[in-house]
């Protein structure tokens, strides 16, 4: 067994996970609900095994270090952290139905990683300026914050389609929708969700400057990823005074962790391919 | 007591503060978009002359400096300053409250309260529910009301600061940002191996900055991975005063040198021609080292008629690798070997031994910073931090215990309010109403 069989499992584990939760949501399957939980417990400790592994591999070829340095295992690491988030979130609220929305992403991340021609899936060495602690501290601290927007986006969807199909007066407790949670409970968890989101992007921007000050001497130079990373820090700002000192809530809430998550994207994956696309089609 | 000036309130106003934030949010990504700090030309080359003259009056090429993006992160400071004078000295006042001068007719109507009774005097009442709150970690006061006694107990009231740690430490890191940019400089240098340097260029300008020391750079290395791929950059530096050695380190990327407040970072190199060559006689104990260019050769001082030269020199990509050296002293025919470039080997001639050594020689590139509002920067990032977790995750609880001993038994009222998490507070609540209420 090494890692790269493990982490091809978790994708299809994840897959599997993603389909007993949408079971669930749909066809009000709660005996399935315990079934659901243990197996995405499993399919997240293959992952975990696999993501060890890989670690340990990078020592047997000589190039020793976490498996957090390219776009592979970046965003393998990123569904790991999906899932944990929502194990924690399914733990602590006691509702399942939210995997249906939140366990796709870590699915999509896993077959994004596994199945796009366009990533690098090799244990390679680290170039001189990503050999740091700070390195580790920085993407660790990033995906956790990540992570927890890409549930609140999850949660967001939820309240947005429950809240549609009320306003129609269409839903009664016999239908699909009226097995989701109350709305002001789902308001209630997606901004939790955002709150931890929040302070996590901070310590990763934080971690990210005092690795960059100890690798170049300054802390902040504005370069793309960098400034993106701000913006994304000033929408889920704006987010949490508009709620806390201006009553905002539902709809506007949701949709501002939607968008939110759309500028975390953009942030980790859009500045990569777009803007430095932009900067090598201005050089040639 | 408050000032109701509309412009006071305007600048304390939530609504400038989201407006600010969008702003800079929007704005910010004007800059990702276009690149910044290049030349007049290139944008006109890249855009067009007019679209070029309308980014230089919009200072777009180095828009994150221009006077309106500066003005929009004053504007928030200012907001940030205003905000806190409006607000702070009513979150002091309710942090420094005497609850227990409280409107007891308040309590019953809060909304988590529990009524019980006890058939004991309101003094055995009393020293038993403060030993039972004591023992749950909430130390309480207490004070005679009228015919009844009013206990208090509150936990975290300084967690009401949090918003406003968080707040400041915006404020923090812009005055760090002010002190680097008003008492530091950034620059960098080539410094050639074995060469020293006592001043620096600084970024943009150009112009020599003295840095009131010398540092030399004694060696410059590269070590590469299997796959070619660097693995380190390595200078060896050392600094001087009057000629005197002070300190000496080998400093790598994310491991630089500081000195007196100035810090010098790996961060480039370049490839010379030429070589440096070392070489030590094991008999006499003497050695001295030689530049010397791509095939030639030179007699070295300390030995007499004993020559030192370069035949080849394999390259890998835009470094030598290895180095096929020629060498001879008095005694036999030459020795010709290769050596790894920074390497030694040891050569046996007739009656000596000779250590010898050779690398390309490189200037390294050191980018030199000094800033002395780093650690400003830093308190403000741990302030922010601090701020955030205490906002976020800690909350000001408070409990009043009100008893009234009416004939010999005596009403017990139990009511708690908190800022934050209600409903982790209700459940706190009714565990330590348990508490209260068992025997
Ligand atoms: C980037 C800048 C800012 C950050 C990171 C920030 C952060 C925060 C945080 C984390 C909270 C707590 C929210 C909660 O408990 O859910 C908060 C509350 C608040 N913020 Fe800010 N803030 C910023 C700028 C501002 C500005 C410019 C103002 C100016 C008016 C402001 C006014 C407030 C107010 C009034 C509250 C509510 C405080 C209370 O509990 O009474 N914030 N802020």
């Amino acid at each position: 067994m090494d890692s790269s069989q493990l982490l091809g499992i978790t994708t299809f584990t994840y897959l599997f996970s993603t389909i007993l939760y949408a079971v669930i949501f749909i066809f009000k399957a709660k005996k399935l609900g315990t079934p659901a939980t243990v197996f995405t417990v499993l399919a997240f400790l293959v992952q975990t095994a696999g993501l060890l592994l890989r670690w340990q591999e990078s020592y047997k070829i000589g190039y020793g270090h976490a498996p957090l340095t390219n776009m592979y295992e970046s965003v393998v690491f990123f569904a790991w952290t999906i899932i944990l988030m929502y194990l924690l979130i399914e733990w602590k609220f006691k509702t399942k139905v939210i995997g249906a929305f939140a366990v796709p992403f870590a699915f999509l991340a896993m077959a994004y990683a596994s199945f796009s021609t366009g990533i690098n899936k090799e244990i390679s060495p680290l170039i001189p300026a990503l050999q740091s602690n700070w390195l580790l501290a920085h993407v660790v601290t990033c995906f956790i914050g990540y992570a927890a927007f890409a549930v609140a986006a999850g949660l967001g969807i939820m309240y947005l389609v429950k809240n549609t199909s009320e306003s129609r007066k269409t839903t009664n407790n016999e239908s699909l929708l009226g097995t989701l949670p109350p709305l002001k409970v789902i308001d209630d968890i997606t901004h939790k969700t955002m709150v931890f989101g929040f302070l996590w992007l901070s310590v990763g921007i934080i971690t990210g400057a005092i690795w960059a000050n100890s690798a170049w001497g300054t802390y902040w130079s504005w370069d793309p990823k960098e400034t993106w990373s701000l913006i994304t820090w000033f929408i889920y700002a704006i987010t949490l005074h508009a709620r806390y000192t201006r009553g905002w809530g539902g709809t506007r809430i949701a949709w501002l962790a939607l968008f939110g998550f759309v500028s975390v994207i953009f942030t980790y994956y859009g500045v990569n391919f777009l803007l430095s696309g932009l900067h090598s089609y201005g050089s040639n | 007591m408050k000032k109701k000036n509309p412009v006071f309130s305007f600048f304390a106003s939530v609504k400038l503060a989201l407006f600010t934030l969008f702003m800079l949010a929007v704005t910010s990504i004007i800059g990702t978009v276009i690149p910044q700090k290049e030349s007049f030309d290139w944008y006109v080359q890249r855009y067009s002359e007019s679209t070029a003259k309308l980014f230089e009056v919009l200072s777009i090429p180095d828009m994150y400096n221009s006077w309106w993006f500066l003005g929009l992160l004053g504007l928030l400071s200012l907001n940030l300053i205003v905000c806190s004078i409006d607000r702070f000295p009513g979150v002091w006042k309710q942090i420094k409250a005497d609850n227990l001068a409280n409107d007891l007719s308040r309590l019953a109507k809060m909304r988590l309260s529990e009524k019980w009774d006890l058939d004991k005097t309101e003094a055995e009442c009393a020293s038993e529910l403060t030993n039972k709150l004591a023992s749950n970690g909430w130390n309480s006061a207490q004070r005679k009301r009228d015919d009844s006694l009013l206990i208090f107990a509150q936990k975290g009231a300084m967690t009401r600061t949090g918003v406003y740690i968080v707040h400041a430490s915006i404020l923090v890191i812009f005055i760090g940002a002010i002190v680097g940019e008003l008492y530091g400089f950034k620059g960098s240098i080539m410094l050639p191996e074995t060469k020293s340097t006592t001043s620096i260029f600084q970024f943009g300008s150009g112009s020599p900055i003295d840095l009131g020391f010398e540092v030399r750079c004694d060696r410059f290395d590269i070590e590469f991975y299997d796959t070619g791929m660097p693995k380190a950059y390595r200078s060896h530096l050392t600094v001087l005063e009057d000629s005197k050695v002070i300190l000496e380190k080998n400093i790598v990327v994310n491991d630089p040198l500081t000195y007196k407040g100035i810090t010098f970072y790996q961060s480039s190199y370049q490839g010379y021609q030429d070589f440096i060559l070392s070489v030590a006689e094991k008999n006499t104990d003497t050695s001295e080292s030689v530049t010397l260019s791509f095939q030639q050769r030179a007699n070295l001082s300390n030995h007499n008629n004993t020559a030192i030269g370069i035949i080849n020199a394999e390259m890998r990509g835009q470094s030598v690798s290895r180095i096929k050296i020629w060498f001879k002293d008095e005694q036999g025919p030459a020795s010709v070997f290769w050596i790894r470039a920074g390497d030694e080997v040891t050569v046996q001639r007739a009656d000596t031994e000779y250590i010898i050594g050779g690398k390309q020689m490189y200037a390294t590139g050191l980018q030199v910073a000094k800033d002395p509002g780093v650690w400003i920067v830093y308190i403000g990032c741990g302030m922010m931090i601090l701020g955030l977790f205490v906002a976020f995750f800690m909350s000001h609880r408070r409990i009043w215990l009100l008893l009234k001993e009416e004939h010999g038994s005596t009403s017990i009222l139990l009511a708690g309010s908190t800022n934050k998490n209600k409903m982790g507070f209700e459940k706190t609540f009714s565990s330590l109403a348990d508490v209260l209420k068992s025997n």
